[in-house]
């Protein structure tokens, strides 16, 4: 016979509603396990406050000149060195990371934010629509990234709005993807027809039944894509369709170091490791986050 | 006299097969081709079948979950009929139904899946899991509604202490529980159970047929079990409904059909229990083939192919769901020459 002693403990006594210690607090304390990935989320963190709090702690005014200190080598009054007007190197690095994280992020960020919709709605309701917008991206997908960057940018001119709908344009349809073949794997699953039978609206089954377990995976999504955004607006920078000069940015600092290269390297080499630098702790860091949200193996 | 809660008239449902270059209507596959089925209230009838025959679907139609291509559902409250008048049916026909009138059928009937680990969204707490249903229909809130959530999970064995917890901090059979709990928390008339038991350990599956059969009676519920496993629905339902591809082939009283089985289908079926018993004899039939495709269905009777009794007539006529004897129906030409052969 059913006996219901064996399988509840206790239940007169136990707790009831005791606040449960978070999913989130196990997802840090797997990833805190990682220390390649820790160290490369302290390495992003770090470039982010630098972002944040730059302007405030950067030795020199990146625009101010200085002739008498021209090209100097690094040193401990300039940290990595000065550059062909005598500006400081590491001012300017520090001042251009605010640029690299506002147009590489927002750029993410609302590839996200349009392309999640896009995958789930598609994903979600299938049909005639789903594929129209499937083989949309299929097309934006299979054009060169950099060769579509350069067009839009030449087509636009180069500016800090164009250059995040750029980001954005680019990573969009991946974005929707990931969403997609998510939500067509989760709105089968018996809990989603159980909302339905429950006679659930479709805002909530998209919000309280789907969304929440595609949440894992689209933070692995977005950081990795956030580094690849970096990359992007760097190479812009470089082939000078980014940030426009006076404003310090990385890629173009890279490009007018190249003239001068072989008198003073550290004009070159301080920015490209900054730029190699935010990448790979940002790599270092979705690694972490995939082995912290998929080790349970796929969608928990 | 009991009365009916559920009658399914010639419910067919059929999906498109799309092909081509312009994506055009090739096929249908017949999943559910012409169920006749009635479901009395308080009764469990069992809905036995192989995989792919069409039983899921059955139920997710019955659900409102697909909707059915053609036919009628009638979903008959307690008090259909008590006012004297004749039965206006049109009014229960549930595949009508829109908006409210369907959110409100849909506390009526529930439905409890056969995989638990993947009929409980990962992200909820049990306490939400089963505390939806009084949001969207609303039953109770606040206090209240923790109290009502907890004397479910009691009800189906578990507690207080399990409130705060994920689905994947609890055992298969615990996970089925909470289903349950789930099912129940709209105070649903009608619940299908879909092979509730199959993804469950033996010695579980005990407890929860043990825990399924205490609710029917504690809240006068009518179940639909759908299974492929003899010696479960024997255990709990009252009727049996045989389905072969997407047809109902024989519907009887349990003990009949353990018995006094009359459709080939259904006596290979049995013949293919094992029996604990070394020294019985028995006859053991084994079908050739596999089950046809349900996009193309065998001309005349489904089984024929299959069946070692099939004869000209079953080739080229489709056999109807017939009373051959007092509650007892059979989809079948030669039952003359099964009782003769069997009994």
């Amino acid at each position: 016979m059913f006996h219901p002693e064996h399988e509840s403990v206790d239940v007169e006594t136990a707790p009831a509603l005791t606040k449960r210690k978070g999913r989130w607090l196990l997802y840090w304390r797997r990833m805190n396990r990682q220390i390649p990935s820790m160290i490369g989320t302290f390495i992003f963190l770090f470039f982010f406050l630098m972002a944040l709090i730059g302007p405030l702690v950067s030795p020199y005014d990146y625009r101010a000149q200085n002739i008498k200190e021209r090209l100097q080598p690094p040193s401990l009054r300039h940290l990595c060195g000065t550059d062909q007007y005598g500006r400081d190197i590491f001012s300017r690095i520090i001042v251009g990371s605010r640029n690299i994280f506002f147009l590489g992020g927002s750029g993410t960020l609302i590839a996200v934010l349009i392309g999640a919709t896009l995958g789930l709605l598609s994903g979600y309701y299938g049909g005639f629509s789903d594929e129209i917008l499937t083989r949309l991206f299929d097309v934006l997908l299979s054009i060169p990234p950099m060769l579509l960057a350069l067009v839009l940018l030449v087509t636009i001119g180069p500016s800090k709005l164009g250059l995040i709908m750029v980001v954005a344009l680019l990573y969009l349809p991946i974005e929707a993807r990931v969403m997609r073949s998510m939500v067509l794997s989760l709105k089968t699953r018996e809990f989603v027809e159980a909302a339905k039978i429950r006679g659930e609206k479709n805002l909530y089954i998209w919000f309280k039944e789907i969304l929440p377990n595609t949440m894992g995976p689209m933070l692995v999504e977005v950081s990795m894509r956030f580094s690849y955004s970096v990359f992007l607006v760097a190479s812009l920078g470089f082939l000078g369709l980014g940030v426009q000069p006076p404003s310090p940015d990385w890629g173009l600092q890279i490009n007018e170091a190249r003239g001068w290269f072989s008198i003073a390297p550290w004009m070159l080499i301080f920015p490209a490791i900054a730029i190699s630098l935010l990448i790979i702790a940002t790599n270092l860091m979705t690694d972490g986050l995939r082995q912290t949200f998929y080790s349970t193996g796929g969608i928990e | 006299m009991v009365k009916s809660h559920l009658i399914l008239n010639n419910v067919k449902k059929y999906y498109p097969i799309m092909g081509g270059v312009i994506r055009h209507v090739k096929n249908y596959v017949r999943a559910v081709d012409g169920v006749t089925l009635e479901i009395k209230r308080g009764e469990c009838l069992g809905l036995v079948g192989e995989s792919g025959c069409g039983k899921t679907t059955l139920s997710k139609t019955i659900l409102r979950l697909e909707n059915a291509t053609d036919g009628t559902i009638f979903y008959l409250p307690d008090n259909a009929g008590n006012e004297g008048k004749s039965l206006e049916m049109e009014k229960y026909d549930i595949l009508k139904y829109r908006g409210a009138k369907l959110k409100n059928l849909r506390k009526k009937i529930q439905i409890v899946f056969q995989d638990p680990s993947a009929s409980l969204n990962p992200r909820m707490l049990v306490k939400n899991i089963i505390g939806e249903a009084f949001d969207i229909h609303r039953i109770a809130s606040g206090k209240e509604k923790i109290d009502r959530i907890i004397e479910l999970l009691r009800s189906v064995g578990l507690g207080k202490d399990h409130l705060m917890r994920y689905p994947h901090e609890f055992s298969g059979g615990q996970r089925q529980r909470i289903a349950i709990a789930r099912a129940l928390s709209t105070n649903p008339e009608f619940i299908i159970l879909d092979e509730p038991t199959s993804a469950l350990d033996v010695s579980v599956q005990a407890q929860i047929l043990n825990l399924l059969k205490d609710l029917q009676q504690k809240y006068n519920l009518t179940y639909l079990f759908i299974t492929h496993h003899l010696l479960v629905v024997e255990y709990i339902s009252d009727r049996i409904a045989v389905m072969y591809l997407g047809k109902i082939v024989e519907l009887t009283k349990t003990e009949t059909l353990f018995k006094r089985a009359l459709h080939p289908y259904t006596i290979a079926l049995l013949s293919a229990i094992p029996v604990p018993d070394p020294e019985k004899k028995r006859r053991r039939i084994v079908l050739k083939g596999d089950v046809p495709n349900s996009v193309n269905p065998p001309k005349g009777c489904r089984f024929h192919p299959r069946c070692w009794l099939a004869d000209d007539v079953c080739r080229e006529v489709e056999p109807e769901l017939s009373e051959v004897e007092p509650g007892h129906y059979v989809a079948c030409h030669r039952v003359d020459e099964v009782m003769k052969q069997f009994y």
